[in-house]
């Protein structure tokens, strides 16, 4: 039974870090390196959950998710939105937009694993 | 800076004294980042310097500032999520049922830190708001730590705190956003009362609490203060009521006094020693 997520950072630092987390909690990790990227991927094959980065530069986390949100796929990923300390404001847009749950960064593992039991991975 | 041992002796045997709590080894290292900030408000270069003026008066508020920054206050909003879903589904139920004639609910929180608990709990109680409209809740939160009951009664966490353990949705419902901070709704504050109160000492009156959470509070206690700590539970629940501990506590081999829940597990029951004495129930 193998849960795959998708995180989408321009950071490789930030992709690095969670792919590694991620993969302590047993799931299985791709990357994608803006919105667009991440739409692409999702509409081939989409993951269970997608961590996603609010600001990214090619495709915003909001445009990325309209467009996810918008696009027929054949099962629902959650989206957790990464956020930070001064992007709290957009929290209550995101949720309408069709995310599932938020993350503030920097997030350690326990925070991270709340969080997926949070949208339902147990 | 490096604390001496025998000053880490004198704060530890400190804390030991007001709260039972052992410091454990994982905060003998960060003792200096634990009390860093106290020193500097007090004006210590040193920590050898702070044991030496609590040494000479161990009744003093320093004192007591000392051990409240040597608590560890960890927490979140329904830490351990599987007991809060246990208590949200079949032990509420059961412990409703038989409050049904009177339609009074008392829930204590023992060790609820900056409140995290106690407003979960209340937040469950409120999102099921039609359910419960026409009972009397009462919700005790308690804490060793004065800066602790402070800032659970002010019901303002920070971003970090509010995003811990909190579906979005629940914080969104019931958390209102005032610059940096997430201040709990009028209606959670009216649920809670907070009060300074150690669990080693005797329990708040009046006492029968149909509901006691003591969670990740008695884990660093020598075993005959946990073993006293659950007598005092004991005298404090409803002899139908339920204990709730931490996800990593248990009863077995602490105490006497209280009884695992076969259908419910992470809840516990007080030991029915003296069945002459069950008409004294609520
Ligand atoms: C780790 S926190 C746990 C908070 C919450 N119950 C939870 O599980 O998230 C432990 C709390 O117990 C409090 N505490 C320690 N010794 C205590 C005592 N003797 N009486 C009351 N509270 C105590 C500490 O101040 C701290 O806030």
């Amino acid at each position: 039974m193998s849960r795959k997520c998708l995180v989408v950072d321009d950071s490789k630092v930030i992709r690095k870090v969670a792919r590694h987390i991620l993969e302590t909690l047993d799931f299985s990790v791709d990357e994608a390196v803006d919105g667009s990227d991440a739409l692409t991927q999702c509409m081939a094959a989409p993951p269970d959950v997608i961590l996603l980065d609010w600001n990214m530069p090619v495709m915003s986390g909001m445009e990325f998710l309209r467009a996810l949100r918008a696009a027929h796929l054949a099962v629902r990923p959650k989206v957790v939105f990464c956020t930070t300390e001064n992007g709290m404001g957009h929290i209550r847009a995101a949720i309408d937009a069709g995310a599932d749950e938020y993350v503030m960064k920097p997030f350690d593992r326990e925070t991270l694993e709340t969080k997926l039991q949070l949208v339902g991975f147990a | 800076m490096t604390a001496s041992a025998n000053a880490i002796r004198v704060l530890a045997g400190l804390l030991q004294a007001r709260t039972g709590q052992e410091l454990a080894v994982s905060r003998i290292w960060r003792i200096e980042t634990s009390l860093k900030p106290l020193l500097r408000e007090r004006g210590f270069d040193t920590i050898d310097a702070l044991a030496a003026a609590v040494v000479l008066d161990r009744e003093s508020e320093l004192a007591g500032a000392v051990v409240d920054a040597l608590l560890n206050n960890e927490t979140y909003f329904f830490r351990d999520h599987a007991v809060f879903r246990l208590l949200d589904g079949p032990a509420l139920d059961m412990i409703r049922a038989a409050r049904e004639p009177r339609r009074r609910l008392r829930i204590w929180s023992a060790g609820c830190s900056t409140g995290q608990e106690a407003y979960s709990l209340a937040i469950m109680l409120a999102d099921e708001g039609e359910r419960w409209a026409d009972w009397t809740i009462d919700i005790l939160g308690t804490d060793v730590s004065r800066d602790a009951i402070e800032r659970a009664r002010l019901g303002r966490f920070s971003q970090f705190e509010i995003q811990r353990g909190l579906p979005v949705r629940v914080m969104l419902r019931w958390f209102d956003q005032v610059g940096e901070s997430w201040i709990a709704k009028r209606q959670l504050r009216r649920m809670i009362r907070f009060e300074r109160h150690n669990v080693l000492d005797r329990p708040p009156q009046p006492a029968h609490f149909d509901l006691i959470l003591c969670r990740n509070v008695l884990l660093y206690f020598p075993a005959e203060a946990r073993a006293g700590a659950f007598d005092r539970l004991s005298t404090a629940i409803a002899p139908d009521g339920v204990l709730m501990l931490g996800a990593g506590e248990t009863v077995l081999g602490q105490t006497g006094k209280f009884t695992s829940e076969r259908t419910l597990r992470g809840l516990y029951r007080p030991t029915a020693h003296h069945p002459h004495q069950s008409h004294r129930a609520a």
